[in-house]
């Protein structure tokens, strides 16, 4: 039987790539986040560079709008300022608040998002405690800097801009939290 | 020794078992084939009323039939139910009919194994239907069931998710037994390049199937671990990414729209040659135009993807990558209008349906490369130019060659000739009312209209009006079909062994109808 041997060998080289391709499926994950980091296309967790002797736009005045969220997780966030008024090209720092109203250790990550989009293109940050997990012991509270500079470059028409930051706990399932929280309201 | 003769006589009759256990238990080709294509049948009718819910909703602005919510699950069930329950298991149920026959080879390669790639869509497909009854309902994010929408949704998406995998698994199953049985069980003589078109197209769809569904598997995995098991894949807030799975999604989705559209031009090539009574003009460069299209399917993915974020280098690749497809594409439509030309042709129902696509097909393939350009595609994204684009490939294209497909080897599978007069209404009903219900969809996308959304503004109202109307048509004249197929199961004009005067391939040297066991001899091709 000639043709039933040949046939279970494709059917073998076949179930291998098959596998294979499965694999791959998993292993686009790591290979996207390389590129990513390679490219800067999605960088988050990383201090920027700066140029040196950045001109400052003494002329010009943008107001930066503070946003604080947490999404799941019993802490307070909030800025000690609402908003602060800057030159494009000047380092600034502002503060943020954290504290822990639970009676348990927590992970929480914040995750930053601007308004406009373009803003991102624009904003360099020196120092964030978005760049790395924070860990809060039970009723702990802890002030944060965020140390940043706009680039003298933003479109003129942009006057107000808005830099927002949410928190989310590391280590639970989010989906799980965010469908309940979701069925709850 | 007078025993065994009487055996060995008897092994190459047309007994089969009979009664239920006949289908169950299946194992021929042919039952499974059958199978396969009402199976797809069913499913198409029940994507069909599904749509005709979205199209009813539709006929006037405001909410009139459905809420929102089961608005857009009809929505994204009508896409899953149609792509992974209609066309696609329409398409095997041909390969299983067909190749055998085609290249002269007894049964598939693992009847076994055949069976169980047929069983496993009946409990997918009531998986996939029940997810409307559970709390929260079926899944209504799209077909595409992008996060973080299919992460939050309720238990419908598990379902949906589990039913995509069992389906995945029989594609694959399929696609083995397809390309093992091309590869190794072929008549002598037959080497690959003597093979029919059809057999081609499917054995380079298989390889796209054993490519990309896998891939698909790990996507909703993924999706399946993010939801219930703690995982951030797709989840930003936990350091995942959800533009992401759109990157995996569509590495599958490409080569799938390929997958549903190659074997279209594998039934097309056949059914030209055999009604121009010439052969098919350029035979070889058909053949490297399906594999170059299926190889550039696998490199043009995030043209799904233009308004997710990518940087400009990667737009222009993507872009240029897609267009490049309308090369290979417009060398098989020119071939097959080179096949015609001043060919003997008579317009029989699978011819007519044949041409049809052809002519919508093309349209469809130009929109496509209307929605490459990516400052068009900026604009058209999500809009029903999108949805007018891709129901001139799926169903003038692969719809149409299915229908097509039916008409011209009915004679061959049931012994009987179809009502040509009725198949004739079919088509020119379908051809009208189809153009009817899609072609206004260019002009509400180049309008605005977004896609998913079950009420709209005032100045849409006309065009959706006269849509509704042809898509209501267009699924009426469906049962016109279902009627013809009946008529022609139950009885009929006998069928010669080959009722077409062009037809040249292996399947119609042998009687109508098909003998249950065929080919236990090989035939020997010159």
């Amino acid at each position: 039987m000639n043709v039933v041997n040949a046939n279970s060998v494709v059917m073998k080289k076949l179930l291998v790539f098959t596998v294979v391709m499965f694999v791959f499926g998993f292993a686009l994950v790591p290979f996207y986040e390389k590129i990513c980091e390679v490219t800067g296309l999605n960088n988050l967790l990383q201090a920027d560079t700066l140029v040196e002797n950045p001109q400052v736009d003494t002329a010009r005045w943008v107001t930066i709008e503070l946003d604080a969220n947490v999404r799941g997780l019993p802490w307070q966030f909030k800025p000690l300022q609402r908003s602060v008024s800057v030159h494009p090209g000047e380092m600034v720092q502002v503060m943020y608040e954290i504290s822990n109203n639970s009676n348990r250790e927590i992970n929480g990550q914040a995750i930053p998002s601007y308004s406009p989009q373009l803003l991102a293109k624009h904003l360099k940050k020196l120092e964030c405690f978005c760049f790395s997990k924070q860990v809060l012991k039970p009723n702990e509270v802890r002030q944060m800097p965020v140390q940043f500079m706009i680039e003298s470059n933003l479109p003129a028409d942009i006057n107000t801009v808005t830099i927002s930051y949410t928190f989310f706990e590391l280590g639970t399932n989010n989906a799980a939290a965010m469908r309940d929280s979701g069925n709850r309201s | 020794m007078a025993a065994v003769d009487h055996d060995i006589a008897h092994a190459h009759d047309d007994h089969h078992p009979t009664g239920l256990m006949r289908w169950i238990g299946a194992t021929n080709h042919k039952d499974i084939g059958t199978m396969y294509l009402w199976f797809s049948f069913i499913m198409f009718l029940t994507g069909g009323v599904m749509a005709l819910t979205i199209r009813a909703e539709l006929f006037q602005p405001g909410i009139q039939i459905v809420n929102p919510e089961l608005f857009n699950q009809l929505t994204t069930m009508h896409g899953l139910v149609m792509v992974f329950g209609a066309i696609m298991p329409a398409f095997v149920g041909f390969a299983n009919w067909q190749i055998p026959m085609m290249i002269g080879a007894p049964d598939m390669a693992f009847a076994r194994m055949n069976n169980w790639s047929f069983w496993l869509l009946v409990p997918a497909a009531l998986l996939l239907i029940s997810s409307f009854f559970v709390p929260g309902g079926a899944p209504a994010g799209g077909w595409t069931i992008y996060p973080p929408l299919s992460v939050q949704m309720g238990m419908g998406m598990d379902m949906a998710i589990f039913a995509l995998h069992i389906m995945g698994a029989a594609s694959i199953m399929g696609s083995i037994n397809i390309i093992t049985t091309v590869l190794n069980m072929r008549a002598p003589g037959m080497t690959l390049m003597k093979m029919p078109l059809f057999v081609w197209t499917w054995l380079i769809t298989a390889y796209l199937l054993v490519l990309a569904m896998p891939v698909l598997a790990g996507a909703i995995t993924m999706l399946l671990t993010d939801r219930n098991f703690g995982t951030n894949f797709f989840n930003a807030a936990g350091g995942g990414d959800p533009v992401m799975f759109q990157h995996i999604f569509w590495f599958f989705g490409h080569p799938e729209v390929y997958i549903m559209i190659l074997p279209a031009f594998g039934i097309v090539s056949e059914i030209i040659p055999t009604f121009a009574r010439k052969p098919l003009f350029g035979y070889s460069s058909m053949v490297y135009a399906t594999a170059s299209i299926a190889i550039l399917s696998c490199i043009v993915w995030a043209h799904h993807m233009f308004t997710a974020g990518m940087p400009a280098a990667g737009q222009l690749f993507f872009m240029y990558a897609t267009m490049l497809i309308a090369v290979p594409t417009g060398v098989k439509v020119f071939n097959w209008t080179a096949t015609m030309w001043r060919g003997s042709m008579t317009f029989e129902t699978p011819m007519l349906f044949a041409i049809g696509f052809i002519f919508l097909f093309t349209i469809g393939g130009f929109s496509g490369v209307i929605c490459a350009i990516v400052p068009i595609d900026i604009q058209v994204q999500d809009t029903y130019y999108v949805i007018a684009h891709f129901h001139y490939v799926l169903v003038s294209g692969a719809l149409f060659a299915l229908f097509g497909g039916t008409y011209y080897w009915l004679p061959k599978w049931t012994g009987h000739m179809y009502d040509e007069t009725l198949g004739k209404w079919h088509f020119w009903l379908s051809m009208f009312f189809f153009n009817l219900a899609f072609f206004v969809q260019h002009f509400l996308g180049l309008a605005g209209m977004p896609r998913r959304v079950p009420d709209y503004a005032l100045q849409f109202a006309d065009f959706n009006m006269i849509s509704s109307i042809g898509a209501f048509g267009f699924g009426l004249t469906q049962l016109l079909f279902l009627y013809v197929v009946l008529k022609c199961i139950r009885g009929g004009e006998k069928a010669p062994a080959s009722p077409w005067e062009g037809a040249k391939t292996l399947e119609w040297t042998l009687p109508s109808p098909a003998p249950y066991h065929s080919f236990e001899t090989p035939p020997v091709v010159k």
